[in-house]
C-alpha cells in the first residue's frame, strides 16, 4: 500500500510484530511521567488510528479494546473508559480508512481529527457522567498536536516498508 | 426473502456487529466499576502486566534523579545535616514533655474510664509517580499487599493527612490525595471545637462545606482529624482556613482551605495502620445481636404455627 492511493511509491507490507511493537512502544510513551504535561497526545489513541487507517485487517477493535484495558489499569481510571474510546476510534479508522488514503497526507491529517478528538470527548463524558472534576481546556489540546504529528508519524511507521524486495549487490540502491 | 450470495473472503463477524459486541463489554466494565467496585480482581490481574511498563517508564526520570542527587555538593549536604540536628534539638523538648504528657494523660483516661487514645503506628512508603488520571487525584506509593497494606489505611506525611489508600495491588498501592473530589475527611476545628466534614475540590483545595453563614470560623484557623469516621485517628492537622465567602443569599457559607500536608509534592509518606472497630456499648451490642437473631426467632414461630395448624 502506498502512503495514499494517489502516490505513485509501492510499499512492501507490513510485518505483524511491527504493530505490535509500535503499539506496546506507544503505551509506553503514555507512561511516561511527561504524559502529565499539559497537551501531550494520547500516543495509543493515535497508533490505534494510524493502525486500524493503513491496516483495518490486521488491527482491529479486539486489540484497541485489549490496549485501551492495559491503559484503564495503568492509568488508574474506570475500567473500560479507554477500552471503549479506543473501540470506537477503531472502528471509526477502519470504516473510513478507504476514503482517507485517498487524499494526501495534509488533509488525511484533517480526517483523522475527528477521530482523535471522538477519543478524549468519549472519556470525557464518561468521566463526567461518573461525577469526576473536569480536567480544563488542555485536555482537548493533546488530540490537535497529534494531529500536526500525522505526516510525521506516518513517514517514519512506513520506513520499513520502504526497503526494495530484492537486495541486488549490483544495484546502487 | 432476499437471499445474499456466500461471501468469497472470509473476514470474520461484520465490523458493526463486532463493534456493538466491545462497546457492550466496555460499557458493562464502566458500570460495574462505577457502581459495584467488583472488579478489583480482574484490576490486580491486569496490573501484573501494567506495572512492569509503567516500572520500565519511570526508570529514566529515576536515573535523571539519582545523577541529580549524586552531585549535590558535600558542603549542602553538610550544612542540611547541621540544620537537622539543630531542629532536633529543639523539638526535643517539646518532645520529652509530650512523652510525659501522653503518659499523664493514659493514666488520667484510665482513671476517668475513658477509652485509652490509640497509639499511631505504620509503615513508611515512597512516592513512585501521581496517576496518569486527569480527572482524579492519585498517587502510587511502593508498598502493597506483599506489605500487608489494605484499602482504606489513612496516609500522613510529616505536616498532616495526606489521603487514603483506596486500591491495593500486589507491590503497590494507590492513595486518593484529600484533594481529590470524591475524599471526605471528618474534621474538627481546633480554635472552637466545631466538628464538620472536608471535601476536596479537585483543584488543591479544600472546602468545609454545610456550615450555616454564620459559622464561627475565620480564616487561618487549623482543622484537624476529629476521629469520628472510625478510620483516621483523632488530632492529625487536615488543613487550613485560607478564604471564607458569605453570602446572605445562601443559607451555608463557602469556606474554602488549604492542605497542610505536601500533598501535591513528591516525597515519602507514612501509611498507618487500620484503625480497630470502637466496640459498642454492651446495650447497644445486645440489641444488634438481637436484631440479628430475629429472622430465625420469627421462622422458629412460623414454623410453630405451622405445625399447630397441622
Amino acid at each position: 500500500m502506498q502512503t495514499s492511493y494517489s502516490s505513485s511509491r509501492i510499499l512492501l507490507p507490513v510485518r505483524p510484530w511491527f504493530i505490535g511493537f509500535s503499539l506496546l512502544l506507544a503505551l509506553l510513551l503514555n507512561l511516561l511521567p511527561t504524559s502529565v504535561w499539559p497537551g501531550v497526545p494520547d500516543w495509543l489513541a493515535l497508533l490505534v488510528v494510524f493502525w486500524s487507517v493503513r491496516e483495518p485487517r490486521r488491527v482491529g477493535m479486539g486489540l484497541a479494546f485489549l490496549f485501551g484495558l492495559a491503559m484503564d489499569v495503568a492509568d488508574a481510571s474506570l475500567l473500560g473508559q479507554h477500552a471503549l474510546a479506543y473501540v470506537l476510534a477503531a472502528y471509526g479508522g477502519s470504516s473510513l480508512s478507504r476514503r482517507i488514503l485517498w487524499f494526501p497526507l495534509g488533509q488525511q491529517a484533517l480526517q483523522v481529527f475527528p477521530l482523535l478528538l471522538l477519543v478524549q470527548v468519549v472519556q470525557f463524558s464518561v468521566r463526567m457522567l461518573v461525577g469526576a472534576d473536569s480536567p480544563g481546556i488542555s485536555y482537548f489540546i493533546g488530540p490537535c498536536l497529534a494531529t500536526l504529528l500525522w505526516p510525521l508519524l506516518t513517514f517514519v511507521l512506513l520506513l520499513p516498508q520502504h526497503q526494495p524486495v530484492d537486495r541486488d549487490a549490483n544495484r546502487p540502491l | 426473502m432476499d437471499h445474499q450470495p456466500p461471501p468469497f473472503f472470509k473476514r470474520g463477524p461484520a465490523p458493526v456487529a463486532l463493534l456493538s459486541f466491545y462497546v457492550a463489554l466496555s460499557v458493562a466494565l464502566l458500570v460495574v466499576d462505577a457502581r459495584l467496585q467488583t472488579l478489583e480482581v480482574l484490576r490486580q490481574a491486569l496490573s501484573m502486566f501494567t506495572h512492569p511498563v509503567q516500572h520500565l517508564a519511570h526508570l529514566p526520570a529515576q536515573f535523571l534523579d539519582n545523577a541529580g542527587n549524586y552531585f549535590v555538593s558535600v558542603a549542602r549536604l553538610q550544612d542540611e545535616n547541621a540544620q537537622l540536628k539543630r531542629a532536633r534539638l529543639e523539638n526535643v523538648t517539646t518532645l520529652l514533655r509530650t512523652q510525659q504528657l501522653e503518659a499523664e494523660n493514659e493514666r488520667l483516661r484510665k482513671l476517668l474510664g475513658v477509652k485509652e487514645r490509640q497509639q499511631a503506628s505504620g509503615q513508611l512508603a515512597q512516592i513512585l509517580y501521581s496517576a496518569r488520571d486527569p480527572y482524579s487525584r492519585r498517587i502510587v506509593v511502593d508498598k502493597g499487599q506483599q506489605d500487608k497494606v489494605v484499602a482504606g489505611q489513612p496516609v500522613i506525611d510529616d505536616a498532616g493527612i495526606v489521603g487514603q489508600v483506596t486500591r491495593v495491588f500486589p507491590f503497590v498501592a494507590e492513595i486518593t490525595l484529600i484533594t481529590d473530589k470524591e475524599q471526605a475527611v471528618p474534621v474538627q476545628i481546633v480554635r472552637t471545637g466545631l466538628r464538620s466534614v472536608v471535601f476536596g475540590l479537585g483543584n488543591g483545595q479544600l472546602e468545609l462545606r454545610f456550615l450555616p453563614a454564620n459559622a464561627d470560623v475565620q480564616n487561618g484557623d487549623l482543622l484537624v482529624t476529629s476521629g469520628l469516621d472510625g478510620i483516621f485517628l483523632p488530632g492529625f492537622p487536615v488543613a487550613k482556613v485560607v478564604h471564607i465567602e458569605r453570602d446572605t443569599s445562601y443559607s451555608f457559607a463557602r469556606i474554602f482551605c488549604m492542605p497542610l500536608a505536601g500533598v501535591e509534592n513528591f516525597s515519602e509518606v507514612m501509611i498507618l495502620d487500620p484503625r480497630p472497630a470502637i466496640a459498642l456499648p454492651e446495650q447497644l451490642a445486645k440489641e444488634a445481636a438481637g436484631r440479628e437473631a430475629k429472622p430465625a426467632v420469627r421462622s422458629g414461630l412460623a414454623k410453630k404455627k405451622r405445625l399447630k395448624r397441622d
